[in-house]
């Protein structure tokens, strides 16, 4: 067993795990954060993809010990004093999503996307958000929603990219 | 008021699962919970000689490993049964853990009980089984041939079944006297569904209850609990509840009975605590039941104007290695009965032999039979415009079914009961610019370079099966009605409890809207309450894109009766005659005098007060309906693909995407536009990346997400759609289905571009998926090049 202190969506959490365990079974398993899915555990589907010290990474590749003494924002943690975030909002509005399964990962992924580039075209969007499957939507939903969210996030809102 | 019916209303499903709250089968823990691993066969087919779990058994952490010895001692059946049944088909047992042979890479041999999920996986390593490995076949057409290896010794040369469908003379006469005869063999390439949450099962026996509850990633809950009760565990049916929590897609995988969600129930029962199971990626991608896998030859005869004399068909279907829960309905009824098309033919016959394979046992995948079947009847259509001089557009003209032709009977069992194919068609064309792309068309192959290629798909889908006297008759041993229950509590609040199942189609939304806009009340006043076996009655479940023309009429025809009974109970408080008093937005008066009147919500109140009802009328106000369909539903409509092919590279580049569907009346056009562009992907996908693949000793080549190319974002386009409605004229709703027609018209569609691509040339016809590889292969034997 090896001790871990990891901040997750701003609280700090100590936990002694097995050097093996993956990140996203410690967050879903210890923390029970079960928003952060797991749809192949090979970094191929995205559907864990989560923030990690600022940067996007997929969860299923990293492990738990790896996270020690990092900060971690899950999509638990994506909105504020129970508002949406942009990108929640506008997959919500878009309809960027359907059984769910692939969401918070993408809308994590889209997150980074949209804080290096906050006017992406759809050919960018659709470059960008690459590590992350989607079996329903067919991406077309997806790709408006991001462009909606960068719309919105451009008209001001407070949170910016974050 | 903008009607909520035909509204694109934002989904309520959505707030908690764009926060993460949504609770999928594998977020759910109880307490005292085992992980269960499974042990899986690496070999496609071989007798086992023993299992040794002694090393598996003493790892620590470890509670239980268990064989199929182990069921059967339990006295448990431990088998799945299949679901359809075809005259003289031969059904090998289909135990869930295999004792004696496996027959594909996947068959389960025995089951870990672990604390963790970690220990569990440890513990599978462990167990050793000693295989003797055997010859392996996995072609559905050479699996047939003398000397193949046998799978069961219940069915000779590998046959399940030999189906037909059709007039085989009428139609053999017809290619004699042809003017044009058109043939084309094709191999619709095997697909694994890869819906992105892999299949689980928590399963929790209370023994002091004899009471079974599992919650599993379903798109029909009844379904399961009947297979498990009937042939699987021997538990009576009302002491099991199966609970469908969040389910992340199905496309056709989650509808069958498979061993392991019994395997993780049996273990429950056995250990007497909760007990999970969730599929690896790669656990899923061998056990997933996969789909298509036809070797097809197919035969079109044509006059010399182009109108088609007959069609005969002749496939070999790939079952796997063992009959899935409606495996033999793909490729028979959900293939055979859709090889009309849009298209008047006067003979059509079909012989389907459905065979047994080293693979993966094969069922539904989005689409199920009806994309063979177009696929089969639009590349032949493509190869007589060739052959006629006619534009492709032109030939399908020539051959639509006449506006004034409906109800039209196939000569392949259906009735189609409306359509108008021509407007889809000029929309489509008009979109594109159909003769401006020509013309481009034209100039580019003068110039050299990359080749543009236009590809048509004029499809019909057939879909909410029905009714179920004819399904049960051609071998079904399930029902295709559907159950809708519509409760109002006394504040008019109201409860909609439905057997249809959703996992990502929006039924929380639509079924809402149908309600509110009957009882004339705000859709945030309905709630949706779906996939618990122990909530809602009795029902069928999500698949087929039954749900809206099925499940949505039981509980439109439910709402009229809450109408109805509303209506005798104002009628009598108003002191008016039944017969006198309307109800029109959530209303009841006088007809002529809406200031006197009585909402819903009042009705409501009485009807559960009591306290003056009309003689005769029972308190309360809900109703139930058991819907069944007179006729499946016929949405059609016209795909069009325009793509570029880089003759150097054979690369495929996807430029646009026109979609011209009917799918009947609307209820939610945003969510019904999303389920249109979900199928047109899948399509695509087949057409141009997806495949299984199998080498020659049965291994699964294909297996990861790294080899099986789910299309990624940057790989697809934004589609380009728009309707034309023509309502279906026998449920209530008009409404057809909607989730399949984007995976059975875009295959056609694809190919044919990318053949109409390469007509320079002479390449008539390439098997999906279209890799560069295979197109720059074809390129270059052409002669051409
Ligand atoms: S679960 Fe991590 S990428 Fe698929
Ligand atoms: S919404 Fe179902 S996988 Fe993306």
């Amino acid at each position: 067993m090896t001790h871990i202190s990891v901040e997750v969506n701003g609280k700090t959490y100590e936990r002694d795990v097995d050097p093996r365990l993956l990140l996203v079974h410690f967050l879903r398993e210890e923390l029970e954060l079960t928003g952060t899915n797991i749809g192949c555990e090979t970094s191929l589907c995205g559907a864990c993809t989560i923030h990690m010290d600022g940067k996007t990474v997929k969860s299923c590749t990293q492990l738990a010990v790896q996270a020690d003494g990092s900060s971690i924002t899950t999509i638990e943690g994506l909105s504020t004093d129970g508002k949406l975030h942009p990108l929640q909002e506008a997959f919500w509005e878009k309809h960027g999503l359907q059984c769910g399964y692939c969401t918070p990962g993408m809308i994590m992924a889209a997150c980074g996307l949209l804080e290096d580039n906050p006017d992406p075209s759809e050919q960018q969007i659709r470059h960008g958000l690459k590590g992350n499957l989607c079996r329903c939507t067919g991406y077309h939903n997806i790709v408006k929603a991001v462009q909606y969210a960068a719309e919105l996030m451009r008209a001001g809102n407070p949170e910016g990219g974050k | 008021m903008a009607r909520v019916f035909g509204s694109s209303i934002k989904r309520r499903e959505d707030p908690s699962l764009i926060t993460g709250a949504g609770q999928y089968t594998d977020d759910l823990k109880l307490p005292n919970m085992a992980y269960a691993a499974i042990v899986r066969s690496p070999h496609a087919h071989a007798r086992i000689r023993s299992i040794d779990t002694s090393k598996a058994t003493a790892l620590d952490g470890v509670t239980a490993v268990f064989t199929g010895e182990d069921i059967k001692k339990s006295g448990t059946p431990g088998v799945v049964p299949v679901g359809w049944l075809l005259p003289d088909m031969k059904i090998p047992p289909h135990p869930v853990l295999a004792s004696e042979t496996v027959r594909y890479v996947g068959d389960a041999v025995a089951v870990v009980l672990a604390e963790d999920r970690y220990r569990a996986q440890d513990a599978v390593d462990l167990v050793e089984v000693d295989y003797d490995p055997l010859a392996v076949v996995t072609n559905p057409a050479k699996t047939v041939e003398e000397g193949a290896p046998q799978l069961h010794a219940e069915a000779a040369n590998n046959i399940a079944f030999d189906w037909e469908l059709g007039d085989k003379t009428k139609t053999d006469e017809a290619f004699p006297k042809a003017a044009h005869v058109l043939k084309v063999n094709i191999r619709n390439n095997r697909l694994i569904p890869q819906a992105i949450e892999p299949r689980a099962a928590l399963a929790s026996y209370d023994d002091s209850k004899g009471q079974l509850t599992v919650w599993m990633t379903s798109q029909n809950p009844h379904i399961h609990r009947l297979l498990m009760s009937l042939a699987s565990l021997g538990l009576p049916e009302h002491k099991i509840r199966v609970i469908a929590p969040e389910v992340g897609g199905g496309f056709g995988s989650k509808i069958h009975h498979y061993p392991d969600e019994v395997i993780a129930c049996w273990c429950s029962m056995q250990l007497h605590r909760p007990v999970k199971w969730t599929a690896t990626r790669t656990e899923a991608n061998l056990t997933d039941t996969h789909g298509r896998d036809h070797v097809t030859e197919a035969e079109m005869a044509l006059d010399e104007n182009g109108r088609i004399l007959g069609l005969r068909v002749k496939t070999y279907a790939n079952m796997g290695a063992y009959l899935s829960t409606f495996g033999p309905l793909v490729p028979t009824y959900l293939h055979g009965t859709l090889l009309s098309g849009e298209y008047d033919i006067p003979a059509i016959y079909c012989n389907v032999i459905g065979t047994f394979t080293n693979t993966t046992p094969v069922d539904t995948v989005r689409g199920a039979g009806r994309p063979e079947a177009t696929f089969i009847i639009e590349r032949l259509m493509d190869l007589a415009a060739e052959e006629l001089g006619l534009d492709p557009v032109e030939i399908r003209r020539r051959n639509f079914i006449s506006p004034d032709a409906f109800p039209y009977q196939t000569q392949v069992a259906l009735q189609y009961d409306s359509g108008n194919y021509g407007p889809a068609l000029d929309r489509a064309l008009e979109m594109v610019n159909y003769k401006n792309l020509r013309a481009e068309q034209e100039r580019r192959r003068g110039e050299g370079g990359k080749l543009l290629g236009v590809g048509l798909s004029t499809y019909i889908e057939a879909c909410g099966l029905a009714p179920s006297a004819v399904v049960g008759s051609l071998g079904a041993q399930a029902g295709q009605w559907e159950s809708g229950e519509v409760r109002v509590h006394p504040t008019g609040t109201v409860t909609v409890y439905t057997g249809s199942s959703a996992h990502g189609q929006g039924h929380h939304t639509t079924f809402a809207q149908i309600v509110a806009d009957r009882l004339g009340i705000d859709a945030d006043n309905v709630e949706v309450i779906h996939g618990d076996t122990d909530q809602v009655p009795f029902g069928w479940g999500t698949y087929g894109s039954r749900s809206a023309a099925v499940g949505g009429s039981a509980i439109a025809v439910s709402a009229d009766k809450v109408i109805e009974k509303g209506r005798q109970i104002a009628a009598h408080l108003l002191e008016a005659s039944e017969e006198d008093v309307v109800f029109e937005e959530g209303k009841f008066f006088v007809r002529g005098a809406p200031d006197k009147s009585q909402t819903l919500n009042d009705i409501a109140l009485q009807a559960h007060l009591a306290h003056n009802l009309p003689p005769g009328v029972e308190p309360g106000l809900s109703a139930t309906s058991f819907y069944d369909p007179a006729n499946f539903t016929f949405p059609f409509g016209t795909h069009i693909a325009v793509l570029e092919v880089d003759p150097e590279t054979g690369e495929v580049k996807l430029l646009r995407y026109v979609a011209v569907d009917d799918v009947g009346n609307v209820i939610n056009p945003m969510i019904v536009d999303g389920q249109i562009h979900g199928g047109i992907a899948h399509g695509i996908a087949q057409a141009l990346w997806e495949e299984a693949i199998y080498d020659g000793n049965g291994q699964l080549l294909t297996g990861e997400l790294l080899d099986y190319a789910v299309p990624k974002p940057h790989m697809l386009v934004s589609f380009e759609l728009d309707r034309t409605v023509t309502p279906c004229p026998h449920n209530p709703l008009g409404v057809k289905g909607v989730g399949e027609t984007g995976t059975i018209a875009s295959p056609a569609a694809v190919v044919n571009a990318v053949v109409d691509a390469l007509k320079s040339y002479g390449i008539k016809h390439l098997d999906m998926p279209l890799t560069p590889e295979k197109i720059w292969r074809a390129i270059h034997q052409s002669g051409r090049s």
